[in-house]
């Protein structure tokens, strides 16, 4: 059986944390930047993926079949697959700098995965908007799109903030999968630490940094699904 | 006069379900109709073709010399001009009361807010709703919920007003201040198209009653004739079972 100061001296090191940490914490710098710049971008192609799901004029049932599609495609493949193959792919295929950048096209690899999965969150607070509401809205002369912006959206994407922010921070630890293609960001800077005192501490380190990060944000979470419950009025059953 | 409506042999079906028959009836300008029947007669189905929110399978609906059911018409502006209330209300619950009242004078006139604003201020205060503004509607009772959504269907100053069972979701108390601002629009001008089941309401505000049975009209006349002498065998026999429950007073 491993002796307790064995495991003591491989992963929490004191002094190796003290050591990694600023290296760690300025790698993360990166995954904080990645995850800001990605997180719109999701956020609206998600947006626009939903609606277009939603319309219902027959003239559009094409673009329709496309969303589905690309929903289907990119939510069926791991996230890690469109990493390798967009983030390494692309830039292979003799594009010129910057445009060559693995962290730029890891980038968009999260994002197109993420706004399938956001799109889907979105597409159930639209469904669950009672048609009664998009009744009420026509009747009064809105036009659809008015309806859709006015009345089903706001009500739908006040109900899907807590699922929401449950992707957002999903999405905010696979950033670090970007590092698979080469970025140095927290947990590639975790690994060469580790490698350079053959050490683990420094990945405990790392680990740190996001549940500093992933633990406030699903609190918050929690407390926008209680006040969601709230507002809605339906009191709880003893 | 010119008919303000005119509906000719409209037929809708749910599936394999007739819920309107071959239905027709013309209606004047400012005129009082109230439908009334038992559920499934295809009191709802009718209003909201009226109002477009149903297409018909056959027939056609005329709004003065307009064929609204006409393929390629624009139902935006019919919506303009013909308004309805719904049962259930339908309301905007992240809207303030105010809001709810300027959406379409905003979005679809194009009025300024200050413009809308002012316009649903004296609506909503005619009808009693001076201290509810800024009230959203989870806040309301029944009653004053369906007091904003008239004042909401008739800030676009609609010449047809369509009320469809307003006063069934409501507890019976709410009821009459419902039913004091419908009385309060007879005389307006504008044509009033009522499904109801309030017997003693539509009795005394209506100029004409229908009554529906399998998706048509089966027998219309004036309110003193239809509860004093209905003719048809099925008004009778409703009749009675409304007597029978109570609810005609």
């Amino acid at each position: 059986m491993p002796r307790w100061d064995r495991v003591k001296a491989s992963f929490f090191d004191g002094e190796r944390l003290v050591d990694s940490m600023p290296r760690l914490l300025e790698a993360f710098v990166l995954d904080v930047k990645i995850f800001a710049w990605t997180t719109p971008a999701i956020l609206a192609v998600a947006l626009l993926l939903a609606i277009a799901r939603n319309t219902r004029n027959p003239a559009l049932f094409p673009l329709r079949i496309f969303v589905i599609a690309y929903t289907d495609v990119m939510r069926g493949v791991p996230v890690i697959l469109w990493i390798y193959l967009i983030g390494f792919g692309v830039p292979g295929i003799g594009l010129e700098r910057p445009w060559n950048s693995p962290l730029l096209w890891g980038s968009v690899a999260l994002g197109l995965t993420y706004s399938a999965y956001v799109a889907e969150v979105f597409r159930a607070g639209i469904d669950s908007v009672h048609e009664s509401q998009r009744a009420a809205a026509r009747s009064l002369g809105l036009s659809s799109a008015q309806t859709m912006r006015h009345v089903v959206l706001p009500q739908a994407i006040r109900r899907v903030v807590p699922p929401l922010m449950n992707d957002m921070v999903s999405l905010q630890k696979d950033v670090a999968l970007v590092s698979l293609i080469g970025p140095i960001e927290i947990l590639r800077q975790a690994g060469i630490d580790k490698s350079k005192f053959a050490n683990f501490t420094p990945y405990v380190g790392a680990a740190l940094v996001f549940l500093a990060i992933t633990i406030p944000l699903t609190r918050l979470t929690d407390w926008l699904l209680t006040r969601e419950r709230e507002r809605t009025g339906s009191s709880r059953v003893r | 006069m010119t008919d303000k409506l005119r509906l000719a042999n409209v037929t809708k079906h749910f599936g394999t379900n007739r819920v309107l028959d071959q239905l027709s009836i013309s209606v004047a300008p400012g005129e009082v109709v109230s439908f009334i029947g038992a559920s499934g007669s295809g009191k709802t189905t009718l209003l909201r073709c009226i109002n477009l929110l149903e297409t018909i399978d056959d027939g056609s609906i005329h709004l003065d010399d307009l064929e609204i059911t006409r393929v390629g018409v624009d139902a935006n502006p019919i919506r303009r001009r013909v308004g309805i209330v719904f049962q259930s209300f339908n309301l905007f619950p992240h809207m303030s009361v105010l809001r709810n009242t300027t959406l379409a004078l905003t979005e679809v006139l194009g009025n300024s807010r200050e413009e809308a604003e002012s316009t649903a201020r004296t609506l909503l205060a005619r009808f009693g709703l001076a201290d509810k503004f800024d009230s959203y509607p989870d806040r309301l009772s029944g009653g004053q919920q369906q007091r904003v959504a008239i004042a909401r269907a008739l800030a676009l100053n609609p010449e047809v007003l369509l009320l469809d069972e307003i006063t069934s979701a409501l507890d019976p108390e709410l009821v009459g201040e419902v039913l004091d601002v419908v009385r309060e629009l007879k005389g307006s001008g504008i044509t009033l198209l009522l499904a109801t089941h309030e017997m003693g309401f539509a009795r005394e505000i209506s100029d004409r009653v229908c009554f529906l049975a399998n998706g048509t009209i089966a027998e219309s006349g004036h309110p003193e004739q239809i509860f004093g002498d209905p003719q048809d065998q099925r008004t009778q026999q409703f009749l009675a079972r409304v007597i029978n429950s109570g609810r005609l007073n």
